[in-house]
């Protein structure tokens, strides 16, 4: 589905990514931890093409097509969707304007209904919401834009248990992981500081990222362990 | 001479405090002799087209009262509601003694060249009253129409809201497809008596090389509530206005809202100041400027005269284009302990973040922008019935195309 090879990525000059290899094959949701600052969030927005970051070398494939030159939103039209972690305010645009923006001709009203959204359209996005409002309707965009693969920024952050499971829930149905393993089409690259999430979603692989290398990977439950247990500087040192 | 006509004689130059200064000379007095039109058959397709971006339907039906004035004649006027008096400001006049009294109370008649001109030498202009306790839902609908190139139109407008009524009037003001320049002078006095509810609604849609200087007072006496909604979305060569509202009786209100495009050449100089003068009584400003290349200054002025009263101003604006300007004037003036005055104004071009975050959802760099540009157009028009909400949003939505 997705395959990142040796990609270097600067913002204002300065390197934040350093030769990243990465392959996350269909229907597989790989995890990504890392410190504050080694690089995750900035790995998501360069897979999305934002402006901001730079790329100096390296390759992004997705679904078989080299995308590393194509603007944002051709990258979500061929099937990548980004849930951010701070999404900004756009005063004025509803949440609705957004949703049917997402979603072509496909029907989305369900969806709302389902999730409990329906207050939520006609006010302006993201504005005043609070942190799980916030999660919830990134999360919603996902599913009406159905994208083959997700890219999830700390899906969890700010959100209380209650609206946690309900996050957790929507992840696992945006993940097809109500389907078999050989059933499922839709793959996902999480970023995680707490692995709260991995209690909803059964991953399969995880990553640590270091001042902007992938320096370790394994088991998701593992690693966490291991990062809870002895820190990102052991983890780091292990290298495996 | 009466003593109106020797003040204005006084400030016949006398150029306005703000805005560019209009040579009078340079513009014709001779509108067109047009007739009568009760049915609207004489209006173009082309000129129809206009009107209806303009908000203006030339239609009698859905309307408690029509007025059209097309240069210095009354093409059209009707009431067409119990309740509501629809005239031509000449013919309220004569009918009625105490209309007279109620011309240039609000309005300073020496204020500059621009309201001596109407004194000196008036057009005409409406004379709409809601009567005491009518509630008329749906709107009267005025237009002041530019029919004749080079044509200077001073007109004078009343409107008297009496106590415990309530009134929708929407004004188009609109050039002919065909004028490119002109003046247009518009004197407007309101009146809301104790406990009435004015929603006055104008849409601007003038030609490029047309200035517009209209001058507005506006009274609100207790309990009584006053609506405005400015929209001016198209090219205009300069206007230049300053409405005062005074909030004169406990629990008056105001809301004052306006949506602008200042296109290349374009010369805005909008302001609105309200004067609370009572207890309790509530403002609020809000404007909402673009700039595509031209210059707007978004004045605001809030005075807060007595305690217990609270108001806000919010100006935000958005840059598009390079050499766009837009000044922004918040002023709170509060003159005694005990007021509650805000304001937050804003002015910078559109976020990169928003562009990019809308392009993630798969939209390209232009649908993205147009997106952002209608949510910052999309003010809601409060006090309006429903349907001619949406009708106003179709309006905004339908001027701002292409932008």
């Amino acid at each position: 589905m997705l395959k990142i090879e040796d990609l270097w990525v600067t913002i204002n000059g300065k390197e934040i990514l350093k030769g990243i290899d990465l392959h996350i094959p269909a229907g597989e949701a790989h995890v990504l931890f890392g410190k504050n600052g080694s690089g995750k969030s900035s790995l998501l927005m360069a897979i999305m093409g934002f402006s901001h970051y730079t790329l100096g070398q390296g390759k992004i494939i997705f679904r078989g097509q080299d995308i590393t030159n194509l603007p944002t939103y051709e990258r979500a039209r061929l099937g990548l969707g980004l849930a951010f972690q701070r999404p900004p305010t756009i005063r004025g645009v509803r949440t609705r304007d957004i949703l049917t923006a997402c979603a072509g001709k496909r029907p989305y009203q369900d969806l709302v209904e389902q999730y409990g959204f329906a207050p939520f359209l006609d006010r302006e996005i993201n504005y005043g919401f609070s942190g799980g409002e916030i999660k919830r309707t990134e999360l919603l965009q996902l599913m009406v834009q159905d994208p083959k693969m997700v890219l999830l920024d700390e899906p969890e952050s700010g959100v209380d248990m209650e609206n946690l499971q309900v996050v957790g829930e929507i992840i696992g149905r945006l993940l097809q992981k109500d389907r078999r393993r050989q059933h499922r089409e839709k793959s996902g690259l999480i970023i995680t500081h707490t692995g709260f999430i991995l209690d909803y979603i059964n991953a399969d692989r995880a990553y640590i990222l270091g001042e902007g290398r992938l320096c370790c990977q394994g088991n998701p439950r593992e690693l966490l362990h291991d990062i809870k247990s002895y820190g990102y500087e052991e983890c780091a040192k292990c290298r495996r | 001479m009466s003593e109106m006509k020797q003040r204005a004689e006084h400030v016949r130059k006398k150029k306005a405090a703000f805005g560019p200064d209009v040579n009078l000379a340079e513009y014709s007095r001779q509108g067109g002799a047009w007739e009568y039109d009760p049915d609207y058959r004489g209006f173009s397709p082309e000129e129809r087209s206009r009107l209806l971006t303009t908000g203006i339907e030339l239609t009698d039906e859905d309307h408690a009262g029509t007025f059209l004035q097309a240069d210095k004649t009354i093409v059209h006027c009707r009431a067409q509601q119990p309740g509501v008096e629809v005239l031509p400001i000449t013919e309220a006049v004569r009918r009625y003694d105490w209309v007279a009294d109620h011309l240039w109370r609000l309005v300073a008649v020496d204020a500059d060249k621009y309201t001596a001109s109407t004194e000196l030498d008036l057009d005409n202009g409406y004379f709409i009253r809601a009567l005491p306790g009518a509630r008329i839902e749906q709107p009267v609908e005025s237009c002041l129409y530019l029919r004749t190139d080079g044509f200077a139109q001073h007109v004078h407008n009343l409107v008297v809201v009496e106590e415990g009524a309530e009134l929708h009037l929407i004004t188009g003001c609109a050039t002919h497809p065909g004028v490119v320049s002109g003046l247009h002078i518009g004197v407007s006095e309101f009146y809301v008596r104790q406990g009435g509810r004015l929603t006055f609604t104008m849409v601007h849609n003038w030609g490029e090389q047309v200035h517009v200087r209209p001058r507005t007072g506006v009274l609100v006496e207790a309990g009584g509530h006053y609506i405005s909604n400015y929209i001016l979305l198209r090219p205009v060569k300069s206007v230049q206005m300053y409405p005062t509202v005074t909030l004169n009786g406990p629990g008056a209100v105001a809301r004052m809202q306006s949506i602008l495009i200042a296109h290349p050449g374009s010369e805005l100089d909008v302001g609105g100041r309200v004067i609370l003068n009572a207890p309790r009584t509530r403002a609020e400003i809000i404007a909402r400027t673009i700039t595509t290349g031209g210059t707007s200054t978004a004045r605001g002025h809030l005075v807060g005269l007595v305690p217990e009263i609270k108001a806000h101003l919010e100006c935000r604006g958005l840059i598009l284009a390079p050499q766009g300007v837009i000044i922004a004037i918040p002023e709170l003036e509060g003159r005694v302990a005990g007021v509650e005055m805000s304001h937050e104004a804003a002015v910078g071009k559109i976020a990169a973040e928003e562009v990019e975050y809308l392009m993630a959802r798969g939209l390209d760099e232009d649908e993205a922008v147009s997106t952002i540009v209608r949510g910052f157009l999309k003010v809601k028009i409060e006090g309006l019935p429903p349907a001619l909400e949406e009708e106003m949003e179709r309006v905004i939505q339908e001027t701002g195309k292409g932008l």
